[in-house]
């Protein structure tokens, strides 16, 4: 897998708070019946976790489950784990309506870190960053192309975006979180 | 003289001299000055000239609802016209210019419009249409645009940086004088989620300035207390300098933050604009006083009274030693006690109404000031600043009683509570007699998705003007437990409406009464529209212009639709009001358009060998949001020479693009055949494991809207390839047919479009570079044309389709996206021996076009079906039903009449232009002559070295061997050949080997 690299080469930059892309990350699309015991069964094994409530992530070292919709779930793994959870998944939800697509590779992946990092995301995203439970992942924009995002640890977000857009994405939370620009200076 | 005095001015700080130029005239302010306080403190009292009459302009106001009194701000890169002085605030090195005049504000050319202005009456623009056409074209459009505009367009880029912020609370309240706080307090000790903001950059409002008492001590005190209140509530926001601008359905609220703009160039972006939503919105917004009309209120000198006293009180400006009041209320007494108070001298206080016995007008006589009841101002005496007024009585004519000589005059025409953004929602109005005004009907608020108020307004904006009834209804308006603050102020006697002065007034001095200065709008103009048959207040606007200028008559709508009531004889309400549209004041192109300039202006897609591409003279294309390669330059090269090496190398030996950027859906599930049949024209459930086909979407109507390839990968998943633009319009559109149509169709679908990089490797040499990188067997045999196989190919995980777009041997290989620019690496490489170049999409184009296939965007435009390019061969005829298949039934779509796609080879050997139309005998019922078809595609094809294009013909495909005429410009016609549209290697023998 050497010869993998992520959209953006893991760049960096270092305002009021810190952006920074995170480098490769194992991401599986799954889309089926999530209240079946088939799925909860396949997701426990792929990642240690139950299946997510509507708008959660559950999260379990490095692996996590996110919901998508009620009928799609992110699964994330290592990055060099993807290609065998698929087909564990696979393997567990045979025989059940249901699609497992790796798109690993079709992402990126950022993380905002520092005491203010919602206070860059506030000026992307319609979210609201008070609100925002521990555990909720919001599907939402960031300036103009899709994303997700949710706090993945004390003082730090974690945000998905398309490969493509990665570094529309990397500009518009550069700009976002240069000095002297909080919303919240105090 | 207006002048600084020696004492007062809260807001100032007279330790802090800040300098500034006013036309490069140099002139010192202090910290806390706006840029109007401080051009009048240094005697500036005309600011700049109007729109139409270039009449001399002063400062009229003292906050958002200034017409007059703009500059343009600033130098280069920080240049901005049109900036408001009186919302302005002073930072030292402000370089400041008047506007719309000729060659010096002093001395104006323009000005002798104001001599002919008998000329130049309401409608005088529309009214040059009637003229014949040689006068609008030669006389007044030169006219017209000469004279038009307000202020300088700025020149360079804006160095400054611009944002977005998303907020969200349970209540917003819009203003902090004393009703915005007095509900913050109650509000915020309820533990509901708060947001106050303030326009200025100051709490307080007007209470402070008008010596209001509040709890006991004075307002200035009660609103310092109150913000260190609300500034230790965790539950509470508070943002000065920031202006609620719209508020729109369901409680978004759009606020704009001038972060910035006194501090520029200190790093910080300059403007921020809030996209709040909000639970329920309180509008705070106060009350803007209304100007009397008399003739010569536009004089520099003439200002509103609450603006004479704010100047005098909050920034120690006086306005002249002399100040002559006239009004039609008690409030405007107010400013005469604090000029007394300042040492200045009141000639008179001139009160239109029979009798002013009220608390206010008593304490003005107390100290000595002449009070003249049931007078008027019969005109301003002065030109470009006041020199006197001229009295006479307000129920007569105009004639002249006495003079009185004085420096400034301060107008009180009432008060008109800030609607706009109760209004913007849907918020309507009721005409209050009592106080002459439109203020917020509480029965018919804007209302949010539960059909309940969304907006509530107290105090004066909810047209509650005396400070104790202001505390007590902001305080229950958010349900404020126990008892509102208390007030005091000087009880008022009611004011008398009063719209023109003298009431009657002869023309000459109606067409000195201004109601909009910045547009110069004057009674008689309103009156002449009335008379010319405008009834409704909104064709009046638009053909007078009142209220047009950038401050949408904030001062002069009121009046306008009062004298236009009074031309028409009816009521006020009547008539009402003109609509209430956000922006409440111009907020900066720079903070609509937020992060979205330079880099970040729209996001900018690339695939994984964008940046090889950039590195190897990529000449770009955009195709949607991203950029490919239209072909890649060599130094000294042309693009057409480019085009045609890349498309040599493919022909001969073997060229890669970069076709990352097709779409890819997987489609899977039990029912997946039977939802793509029902997609596609032909059959992709009969499609085996294995296979690739080429496959057709229409919509409804029967109209071709995408194609590609689609591939069965196992028994019940497919992939379905997608063009460039159509990835996430086709997924979306299989979503919607899956979910709200088929719903009952067990199908999942999952867009990979960018989880793979896929590279086209074409050219009779092309399986001999990928057996270089080894690892499957690529054969004729393993592998024939139109299959697929997946594998590992050079240590990449690759799925490698035998498909040709180009007519040649050809492989699209996907490989994972982040292998992607190593993959192409690979192939670069292992190509070296066989001159393996990249080609664009331009070669692409010309490769497809030689083989006459066909391309979605050229060949259809939306109205083309699939009969119509020959290719009934792609549709199914066993299939009952797919989409669009009874639309390509109805009588026109299968006429024989309908154009059909052929191949056109021009008989000079040249390119016939894009889009050209091939003419018929004959002319229609316009008079037009008659067509025959249209060409789709053309270019010039170097593998024949000779101009070939398709296009849609009538009978085309019968038509064989006839020539027909494509007339182009200048009468030049070209002569085209119907032939097939297949030009290269008709039997597919190359991409078959």
């Amino acid at each position: 897998m050497s010869k993998a690299v992520s959209a953006l080469g893991g760049v960096s930059h270092k305002g009021f708070v810190e952006v920074s892309e995170a480098g490769l990350q194992g991401m599986i699309t799954v889309r089926g019946d999530l209240s079946s015991a088939k799925m909860k069964k396949a997701v426990k094994a792929a990642t240690g976790t139950a299946v997510p409530e509507a708008r959660r992530i559950v999260i379990a070292g490095d692996k996590a489950a996110a919901w998508m919709s009620p009928d799609e779930l992110l699964i994330l793994v290592p990055y060099t784990e993807a290609v065998a959870t698929v087909a564990a998944l696979e393997e567990a939800l045979a025989g059940e309506h249901h699609i497992v697509a790796d798109v690993s590779d079709a992402r990126a992946m950022f993380r905002i870190k520092g005491a203010k990092a919602s206070q860059a995301l506030l000026k992307l995203c319609p979210v609201d960053f008070e609100t925002l439970a521990e555990g909720e992942i919001r599907r939402t924009r960031a300036a103009q192309v899709a994303a997700a995002l949710w706090k993945s640890a004390e003082d730090e977000f974690s945000l998905v975006s398309f490969r493509s857009a990665a570094g529309y994405v990397f500009g518009a939370l550069e700009v976002s979180a240069r000095t002297g620009s909080e919303p919240f200076p105090a | 003289m207006s002048t600084r005095l020696q004492k007062g001015g809260r807001l100032i700080d007279r330790s802090k001299a800040l300098s500034f130029t006013f036309n490069g005239k140099r002139m010192k302010g202090f910290a806390g000055d706006t840029l109007a306080s401080a051009l009048l403190g240094a005697d500036q009292m005309m600011v700049g000239r109007s729109f139409k009459y270039h009449r001399p302009r002063g400062v009229v106001a003292s906050g958002a609802e200034e017409p007059n009194a703009l500059v343009g701000l600033g130098t280069g890169g920080r240049f901005e016209p049109n900036q408001r002085t009186t919302t302005t605030e002073l930072f030292d090195g402000a370089v400041t210019a008047s506007q719309n005049h000729w060659p010096s504000l002093e001395f104006d050319i323009g000005a002798i419009n104001d001599k002919f202005y008998r000329f130049l009456p309401a409608g005088f623009y529309y009214k040059t249409f009637m003229f014949p056409r040689f006068a609008w074209k030669h006389v007044f459009e030169p006219i017209v645009r000469q004279s038009a505009g307000l202020g300088k367009v700025p020149q360079n880029r804006d160095e400054d940086r611009y944002e977005y912020a998303y907020a969200f609370a349970d209540l917003v309240i819009v203003g902090g004088g004393i009703a915005g706080l007095a509900a913050a307090l109650a509000a915020g000790k309820q533990g509901k989620r708060v947001w106050l903001i303030e326009q200025t950059a100051h709490w307080g409002g007007r209470a402070v300035v008008d010596g209001v008492q509040i709890e006991g001590t004075d307002a200035g005190a009660w609103v310092k207390e109150a913000v260190q209140a609300l500034e230790k509530m965790e539950n509470v926001t508070l943002r000065t300098r920031t202006m609620a601008s719209g508020l729109y359905d369901h409680g978004y609220l759009m606020a704009y933050e001038r972060i910035a703009d006194h501090t520029p160039g200190d790093g910080r972006p300059r403007h921020r604009l809030w996209r709040m939503r909000a639970g329920h919105i309180v509008t705070a917004t106060g009350a803007i006083e209304r100007p009397l009309s008399f003739a010569g209120n536009d004089i520099p000198g003439v200002m509103l009274a609450s603006a004479v006293r704010d100047y005098v009180v909050n920034w120690a400006v006086s306005p002249g030693d002399r100040t002559v009041i006239v009004t039609n209320n008690d409030d405007a007494y107010r400013t005469a006690l604090a000029l007394l108070d300042a040492g200045l001298v009141v000639p008179a206080v001139i009160d239109a109404r029979p009798e002013a016995k009220g608390e206010l007008p008593q304490a003005v006589r107390a100290r000595g000031v002449r009070v003249l009841e049931g007078h008027g101002i019969a005109k301003v005496k002065g030109g470009k600043r006041v020199t006197g007024v001229a009295t006479c009585i307000q129920a007569g004519e105009g004639a002249e009683l006495e003079q009185i000589a004085c420096d400034a005059v301060a107008m009180s025409g009432g008060w008109s509570p800030v609607v706009h953004l109760w209004s913007h929602c849907g918020g309507k109005l009721i005409w209050d007699d009592k106080l002459a005004m439109f203020r917020p009907d509480p029965k018919r608020p804007a209302t949010g998705e539960d059909g309940a108020a969304m907006v509530t307004a107290v105090g004066s904006a909810n047209g509650i003007l005396a400070a104790q009834d202001v505390l007590a209804d902001a305080h229950q308006a958010v349900g404020g437990k126990g008892t509102a603050p208390g007030a005091v102020s000087e009880a008022e006697e009611p004011l008398i409406p009063v719209w023109i002065m003298p009431q009657g007034a002869g023309p000459a001095l109606r067409f000195k009464m201004w109601l909009d200065p910045q547009n110069d709008v004057k009674v008689s103009d309103v009156q002449l529209a009335a008379r010319e048959g405008y009834e409704s207040v909104e064709h009046t606007k638009r053909y007078t212009t009142l209220g047009m200028a950038t401050d949408q008559g904030k001062i002069s709508n009121i009046n306008g639709l009062a004298i236009l009531s009074d031309s028409l004889n009816r009521a006020i309400p009547e008539t009402g009001t003109t609509t209430f549209r956000p922006p409440y004041t111009p907020i900066s192109m720079g903070a609509i358009a937020g992060e979205a300039r330079g880099e970040i202006f729209q996001p900018l897609r690339k695939t994984p060998m964008h940046e090889w591409h950039e590195t190897h003279g990529a000449h770009w294309e955009p195709v949607g949001l991203w950029r490919r390669p239209y072909c890649f330059l060599r130094s000294g090269e042309g693009v057409h020479d480019a085009v045609n090496r890349e498309i040599r190398q493919v022909r001969n030996s073997v060229g890669l693009l970069d076709a990352s950027t097709l779409g890819k859906i997987l489609v899977k599930g039990p029912d997946a055949g039977k939802f793509l049949d029902m997609l596609y024209t032909n059959m992709m459930s009969t499609l085996p494991v294995g296979k690739c086909r080429y496959g057709l979407m229409c919509n409804e109507n029967g109209f071709l809207s995408d194609d590609g390839v689609v591939v069965r990968l196992t028994e019940d998943t497919w992939l379905c390839h997608t063009t460039t633009g159509g990835a996430d319009r086709i997924h979306g559109w299989m979503e919607d047919w899956l979910q709200c149509e088929w719903w009952d169709f067990k199908v999942y679908t999952a867009n990979v479009t960018e989880q793979y990089a896929q590279v086209a490797i074409a050219g009779p040499n092309a399986r001999k570079l990928l057996e270089k990188l080894g690892g499957m067997d690529l054969s004729k045999e393993a592998l024939p044309f139109m299959e697929w196989r997946e594998g590992v190919l050079g240590g990449f995980r690759a799925r490698v389709h035998r498909i040709s777009f180009s007519g040649e041997l050809s492989f699209e290989v996907a490989v994972p996206a982040s292998e992607g620019r190593a993959f192409w690496d690979a192939l670069i490489a292992a190509g070296e021996e066989f001159g393996v170049m990249p080609y664009g999409t331009e070669a692409m184009h010309i490769m497809r076009a030689e083989k006459g296939f066909i391309m979605i965007g050229d060949e259809t435009d939306g109205t083309v079906i699939p009969q119509d390019l020959n290719l009934q061969w792609a549709i199914s005829k066993k299939k009952e039903d797919y989409l669009g298949k009874r639309a390509q039934e109805r009588s026109f779509m299968a006429s024989p009449d309908r154009w059909k796609l052929v191949g056109l080879e021009t008989l000079d050997g040249s390119v016939i232009p894009d889009g050209a139309y091939a003419v018929a005998e004959g002319y229609n019922a316009n008079g037009q002559r008659n067509m025959q078809g249209r060409v789709t595609s053309t270019y010039h094809s170097p593998t024949l070295n000779k101009g070939i294009a398709m296009g849609l013909v009538k009978h085309g495909p019968d038509r064989m061997g006839e020539v027909i005429e494509f007339p182009v410009d200048n009468g030049k016609v070209v002569k085209a050949r119907i032939v097939d549209p297949v030009f290269y290697d008709k039997d597919g023998e190359k991409q078959n080997v």
